[in-house]
């Protein structure tokens, strides 16, 4: 009913903006190019613009330039961890993308000339745009644990970019004896994922109490609180004895000296700001910034990410170039691939209005993080975003976390299981379907 | 229902919305609908395994489950904390983005013995208002191709009543449950998950 009431109001009025929301939605008729876009780095932000740029307007040229022929997700890597699902199940390549029209090239990003809006590549390629859009996540600040730089990181991985590392870790895992301890240093203060090396802890916990039972996880964090703080460590009390004698997770804040300082590759120790530890499976998770990319085009500012407008997403130090994801500062909004695929999704559809001389559509952002305790027992946390002063809010009632087990079933917790592996299917799936 | 009272609202609004979110405030329908798919699927089209998909969903029941899942009048791991953050406006959008997708039924595994039965339960005591074998719902919900531990745990929910369910639907569950017991709901499910593309 309703619609037939918009659809009437749409035909018998036809403004501007009326009509642009009606072509947003239905994909404008291809007629002369209307511009090229640029997209540096295939991963879920890149990905997802590139898709929702070609189905907004598919008279515009997208190229998408990413190094790896294949791409993992970091989402659900814990549980290549434990044994919970295989390697393959986390890996996607871009056909899904050239099906949308999207050209796709193997190569790697050199550097963004803003001025004569061309991209550069390792390749020698050059690449002129009308806009660029830049989300190539984090890049890793070497210098902040003494011993521990990117060489030896392929034997103490820190798997924070899934894939080979990831396998590492897991095989690591599959060969320490029963009785070891796996360390995990999670990382200050803003980075990728906040929930995840708590989940990481969660998945090889359930690994070693299945198969390794007098092992230990050791948690060494410079922190004194995490994501979903409460509901992580009221899991480990129920599922993982935490806080007894024999716990299967510890924790060390960073006021009882969980800092890391450096690292003895050989004998796989941490040394942290107290005492050391010294690990069986040593997992070692640095400090972040912005990708390389980001630094080297000049999009970053002291903080090392890059600020951008948080209506268009376009940055502040440069105008044509865009910057979403992991890499962008869009406080309240963690880093996160649920908050990635939500701006790629707002950045496509103002590119899109730019390129076509109408001003950018009012944002609507929404951002989940599930985090998988054991087969049973999901939580998640869950906001909504709008748009309003120039700056991103929460709106105020929205979202919030799963209940704790007073006030929940473990029933209910279970469904959360499968609803997180069904976000990881279905957001796999709109970012390279 | 909620949807009569917001939908009168709303057909007052739809001009004056309209002209306005042109300056600001209101996101458009596909802006809204898009930021729901890495959950549901692009255009409301689920993958599975558990969540439910919502594109083809009936514009009316829409805006009721919405309403109820906002007034927590409705069961959900996460919908309550979602459907907040949106207005009345926002959620009629919606209702309009979501029920003019093209629905596509989820493709799962089910078991084949039962699937007769079902079909005919289904005919007998379900049609009437989730018609052509659950494929289409003028104001109630599809069910041929949603995900099957989402039919099983909304019929769980409607039985231990933590689900409101419709009084005609219950006397129809009833009759079903006398009839063939859990194994009649069983093969009602997988009749639902048997018509997948
Ligand atoms: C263990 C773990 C668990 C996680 N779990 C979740 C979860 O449950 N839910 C959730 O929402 N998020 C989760 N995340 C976070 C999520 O993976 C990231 O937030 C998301 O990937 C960010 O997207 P992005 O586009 O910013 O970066 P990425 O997805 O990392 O994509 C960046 C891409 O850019 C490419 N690139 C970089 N530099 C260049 C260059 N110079 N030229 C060309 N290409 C380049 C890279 O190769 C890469 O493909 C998790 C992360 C980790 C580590
Ligand atoms: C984090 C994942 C997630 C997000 C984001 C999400 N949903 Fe849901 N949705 C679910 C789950 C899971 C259910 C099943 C009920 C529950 O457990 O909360 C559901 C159920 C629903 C239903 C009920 C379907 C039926 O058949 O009765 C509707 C309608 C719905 N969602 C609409 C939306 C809309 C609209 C949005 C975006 C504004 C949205 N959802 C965003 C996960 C999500
Ligand atoms: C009188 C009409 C009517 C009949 C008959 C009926 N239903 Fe329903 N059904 C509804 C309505 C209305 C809803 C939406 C309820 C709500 O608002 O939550 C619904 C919801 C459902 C749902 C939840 C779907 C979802 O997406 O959450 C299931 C499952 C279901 N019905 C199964 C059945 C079965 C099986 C039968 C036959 C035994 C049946 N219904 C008969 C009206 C009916």
């Amino acid at each position: 009913m309703a619609n037939f009431t918009r659809r009437d109001f749409l035909k018998v009025t036809g403004t501007a903006a009326a009509a642009s929301s009606l072509t947003l939605a239905a994909g404008r008729a291809s007629a002369a190019p209307k511009g090229k876009v640029v997209i540096v780095g295939g991963g879920i932000g890149g990905a997802t613009t590139a898709r929702y740029m070609r189905m907004a307007d598919p008279s515009i040229e997208v190229t998408v330039i990413e190094p790896n022929e294949h791409y993992h997700t970091c989402f659900m890597s814990n549980e290549v961890l434990s044994g919970e699902r295989d390697i393959g199940s986390i890996r996607f390549d871009y056909g899904g993308l050239k099906g949308h029209g999207v050209n796709v090239v193997q190569d790697y990003v050199t550097g963004i000339d803003a001025e004569k809006k061309v991209v550069k590549t390792r390749g020698g390629q050059s690449f002129q745009y009308d806009r660029c859009v830049v989300s190539p996540g984090v890049d890793f600040r070497w210098d902040t644990i003494g011993g521990y730089d990117k060489n030896v990181a392929e034997q103490i991985p820190h798997a924070w970019k899934a894939g080979p590392q990831t396998v590492t870790l897991r095989k690591q895992l599959e060969a320490m004896d029963d009785g070891g301890t796996v360390v995990i240093a999670p990382p200050p203060n803003p980075f990728r994922c906040p929930p995840g090396p708590y989940e990481r802890a969660s998945q090889i916990a359930w690994y070693l109490k299945n198969h390794k039972p007098k092992s230990k996880v050791l948690i060494v964090d410079p922190k004194d609180k995490f994501s979903k703080f409460g509901l992580f460590t009221a899991g480990w009390k129920k599922h993982y004895g935490y806080g007894s004698d024999n716990a299967l997770i510890e924790w060390v804040s960073g006021a009882d000296g969980g800092k890391a300082e450096s690292v003895d590759a050989k004998s796989k120790t941490l040394q942290a700001a107290v005492e050391s530890f010294k690990a069986d499976v040593l997992n070692v998770i640095p400090a972040q910034k912005a990708g390389k990319i980001a630094f080297d085009a000049g999009l970053t500012d002291d903080s090392g990410w890059c600020p951008v407008n948080l209506k268009t997403f376009e940055s502040k130090q440069h105008s044509n170039i865009h910057v979403i994801g992991d890499a962008a500062i869009m406080s309240p909004m963690p880093k996160s691939g649920y908050s990635a695929n939500s701006q790629a999704k707002v950045c496509a559809a103002a590119v899109v209005a730019l390129l076509n001389g109408d001003s950018a559509p009012q944002p609507s952002l929404v951002n989940t993080c599930y985090s998988i305790i054991t087969p049973e027992d999901g939580i998640s946390v869950a906001m909504v975003y709008g748009y309003a002063d120039g700056k991103i809010n929460k709106v105020a009632g929205s979202g919030g976390l799963t209940p704790g087990y007073d006030d929940t079933t473990m029933e209910m917790r279970k469904r959360e299981v499968a609803f997180a592996h069904s976000w990881f299917n279905n957001i796999t799936h709109d970012v390279f379907g | 229902m909620k949807y009569k009272k917001v939908m009168q609202g709303a057909l007052v609004l739809t001009g004056f919305a309209f002209g306005a979110s042109a300056l600001a405030a209101t996101p458009s329908a596909s802006m809204l609908g898009n930021s729901c798919a890495g959950c549901h699927g692009p255009n409301g089209n689920t993958q599975g395994p558990a969540t439910p998909g919502i594109a083809g969903i009936s514009a009316e029941y829409f805006v009721d489950v919405m309403l109820d899942y906002k007034a927590d009048e409705r069961p959900g791991t996460i919908m309550n904390r979602i459907a907040k953050g949106y207005s009345d406006e926002e959620i009629e959008l919606m209702a309009g983005y979501f029920s003019e997708q093209k629905y596509i039924p989820l493709t799962q595994e089910f078991d084949a013995s039962v699937v007769r039965l079902g079909d005919m339960l289904h005919d007998r005591s379900c049609e009437k208002c989730h018609e052509d074998g659950g494929k289409f719902a003028e104001d109630s919900a599809i069910l041929a191709g949603q995900p099957k531990p989402y039919l099983k745990w909304s019929l769980a929910d409607f039985r231990e009543g933590v689900r409101e369910m419709p009084k005609k639907m219950k006397r129809r569950m009833d009759e079903v449950h006398k009839a063939k017991g859990d194994d009649g709901l069983n093969a009602l499910v997988e009749y639902y998950a048997s018509q997948g593309k």
